[in-house]
């Protein structure tokens, strides 16, 4: 601050905005250029480039230039009212930490049930359900398809006596579930209401989120079963049953998270999610609904990853457009309808399976970036997750990273620490700026659905995702262990989880024991009931809430479907 | 000289294709003609496509977990149709010892997370040199 004297008695709204006199710039400018003149050229020093992990250039030094547009009231404000850069709660984390909530799921239900009982013991204040490829793409256990992925990469689920199992002894009237599926989420969804019913706990008591973002799926995760057209519909018929009957249920997690991980720069991710969160607030709108009955239940969800700084600008970026947007607009008058409250995960991507532990310091200021960011939950990833599935050692050591953070480090003492640095402002502007950039690019391209039909955002992944490659072989790039501090020949041993080959033969077992026991003609009517009311274009829930109740399988709901939708297919891109 | 031909496949149900773009776009930088088959291909449908292609090489990336079932499926395929010659490798999330046991069962070198595009362009180039050199049986 030499450049501003008397600053520390002007008021902070004078201090972090506009309308610096003309006397003052050039008193600014004067110290800035005899500052420069002793630094020199800091360009590029060592082959070094000062650039974000996204190869945003970054600036020696921030002054206040660098934010003289921006007015603290009108951009920055207070946290808990617009534009919300500073969090959506007034007291945030004074109040009420983050929901720790780590992603998981593997081998059989019984398998899945025993970690999340251990998480819970350990502090976990949520659940966040992990399914295997079947699951996620619609396939029982036994489908020929399925051979080899049963239980790998998540736990599977072929009926609602799996989700019995998963959910046994935790009472979904208390916990907070969240489940991270797509394609098939509503039928996954009517399960859950359907256990909770068993329990004797209604679907207006039940808190969580479903992931149910399809437009992520042909953008970047690839999960996908039907074509855009009637992927969207099934979401909409979540959206109108969560906010006719689940008040407390976030109907949807619209995902930066697989987007990033594709190989999206930060704003990419910002701009490619918060579009496509517009994209559904349109189609919802387009059944009827009016934007304050489901906005305030939709929620979003982002990577943290390696660039702290630029990681909490995407953040407050994120909050800023999301209410102008909400407001602007679509009309939305509800002050929830235009808080944008998401959950964050740190950067699988980042992660290295040389000198795998020193994944945990990375994994702490990825926790510590989404902290100073204003998250609603989190997820910490395990030290082990380029080699495998979390050991229940990895997966804990995760837990306690944002523990610490929580409750050693400090920065949830104050909140939106990082508000009015002269750096973090100006990006979260740029950030914003660029955002709004894609927004009109998408827009031009005709909307969501025609740039994917494009493979405009597909492309532009591929090609983000190359030039980091290429910058990490030619050392422009430095990712300790990998290409530079190589330790030739170490390979250091931390315990690995198996999935042992049993999982998929008791799996499909359990499913064969299921389809004798249950009253088959009850199932085979309710699948036509289905059918039925999938041809008549009715809102589906309703149906696979009957379907659920018989233990009719996902892949006989999927399959009905597949019948009717048909299925997708991604156009060829390289 | 005839250019090096690849096929690269994702077989399984597994989405993740961020690496396997990667690695097309620098063997194609490299001089290679590069044939992707998209997404969630049976072994069927990979052997069938490298026969059809007339490739040298099948690079199989899988990150689901799913690879001690597909790539001794794929070179089995591969055996019973004749195509014996075409090298199979691949990469992804597979531990040592697995890697190891897929090797001895005849699979090419499995790269792992941190590898480098060039790392995986020479050991093409070298296997490709070695081939040329055997006597056709």
């Amino acid at each position: 601050m030499s450049g501003l004297s008397h600053s520390s008695k002007r008021t902070l709204s004078e201090r972090v905005s506009s309308a610096l006199p003309k006397t003052e710039h050039k008193r600014l400018d004067e110290a800035h250029e005899q500052w420069a003149a002793q630094v020199g050229s800091t360009e590029e020093l060592e082959g070094r480039k000062f650039i974000t992990v996204s190869s945003v250039p970054i600036k020696d030094m921030y002054t206040p230039r660098d934010v003289e547009d921006i007015d603290f009231l009108s951009e920055v404000g207070y946290p808990g009212t617009p534009p919300y850069t500073r969090g959506v709660h007034p007291a945030m984390y004074r109040k009420r930490l983050w929901t720790m909530r780590q992603f998981s799921g593997m081998g059989t239900p019984a398998q899945t049930n025993e970690r999340y009982h251990f998480l819970l013991k350990e502090g976990q204040m949520g659940l966040s359900v992990a399914f295997d490829l079947p699951t996620l793409m619609g396939y029982d256990s036994d489908h020929i398809r399925s051979r080899g992925e049963v239980g790998v990469c998540g736990v599977a689920v072929d009926s609602l006596k799996d989700m019995e199992m998963i959910f046994k002894g935790i009472d979904l009237g208390k916990i907070s579930t969240s489940m991270t599926i797509n394609a098939p989420a509503a039928i996954i969804l009517a399960f859950y209401i359907v256990v909770a019913e068993k329990q004797g706990v209604r679907p207006e008591q039940l808190r969580g989120t479903l992931q149910n973002d399809i437009l992520k799926e042909y953008i970047a995760q690839k999960e996908w079963i039907y074509p855009p057209v009637p992927s969207m519909k099934l979401i909409v018929d979540t959206i109108e049953y969560g906010t006719r009957h689940m008040p407390q249920w976030n109907t949807i997690s619209i995902s930066g998270y697989h987007i990033r991980e594709a190989g999206a720069t930060a704003v990419q991710e910002l701009a490619y999610t918060l579009a496509d969160g517009f994209a559904y607030i349109e189609a919802a709108m387009a059944r009827g609904l009016e934007v304050d009955e489901f906005a305030p239940r939709l929620s979003l969800f982002f990577n943290s990853h390696l660039d702290f700084f630029e990681e909490v600008a995407k953040y407050r970026a994120a909050r800023k457009i999301w209410a102008r947007h909400l407001k602007d607009r679509y009309g939305a008058k509800d002050e929830r309808s235009l808080l944008c409250r998401f959950h964050t995960q740190t950067a699988g991507v980042s992660l290295t399976a040389q000198q795998p532990e020193n994944n945990i310091v990375r994994v702490t200021w990825q926790a510590m970036a989404a902290a100073m960011g204003g998250t609603q939950s989190l997820h910490t990833n395990s030290m082990d997750e380029t080699l495998a599935l979390p050991s229940e050692k990895a997966a804990l050591i995760a837990l306690r990273t944002q523990q610490l953070v929580a409750y050693e480090s400090g920065v949830t003492n104050t909140i939106d620490p990082l508000a009015g640095s002269y750096f973090v402002e100006s990006l979260t502007m740029q950030m914003e700026q660029e955002a709004e950039k894609i927004f009109e690019e998408i827009e031009n391209r005709g909307g969501v659905l025609s740039a994917i039909d494009q493979g405009y955002f597909q492309r532009e992944l591929a090609k983000s995702a190359y030039t980091y490659q290429k910058a990490v072989e030619k050392g422009e790039r430095i990712v300790v262990g990998v290409n530079k501090f190589v330790m030739e020949g170490a390979r250091v041993e931390i315990p690995v989880l198996k999935i042992d080959e049993s999982v998929e033969r008791e799996q499909v077992q359990s499913l064969r024991q299921l389809r004798q026991a249950r009253d088959n003609d009850k199932v085979r009517r309710t699948l036509g009931d289905l059918g039925a009311a999938a041809e008549r274009g009715d809102n589906l829930m309703p149906s696979f809430i009957e379907c659920a109740r018989v233990y009719a399988t996902l892949g006989e709901m999927v399959d009905v479907l597949r019948g009717i939708y048909g299925e997708y297919e991604e156009p060829p891109m390289i | 000289m005839k250019k090096i031909r690849v096929l690269l496949a994702k077989p399984g149900l597994d989405g993740h294709d961020r690496g396997i773009k990667v690695i097309a776009a620098a063997l194609r930088d490299a001089g290679m003609e590069v044939i992707y088959t998209g997404l969630r291909q049976t072994p069927e449908m990979v052997v069938e496509a490298a026969i059809q292609e007339d490739v040298d090489f099948i690079g199989m990336s899988i990150l689901s977990g799913a690879h001690m079932t597909l790539f001794p499926e794929v070179l089995r395929l591969l055996k019973e149709k004749g195509a014996g010659t075409i090298h199979l490798f691949g990469g992804g999330i597979i531990p040592d010892q697995e890697s190891v046991e897929l090797e001895k069962q005849g699979v090419g070198k499995l790269f792992g997370p941190g590898t480098t595009t060039e790392e995986i362009v020479t050991y093409i180039r070298s296997v490709a040199a070695k081939k040329k050199q055997e006597p056709v049986m």
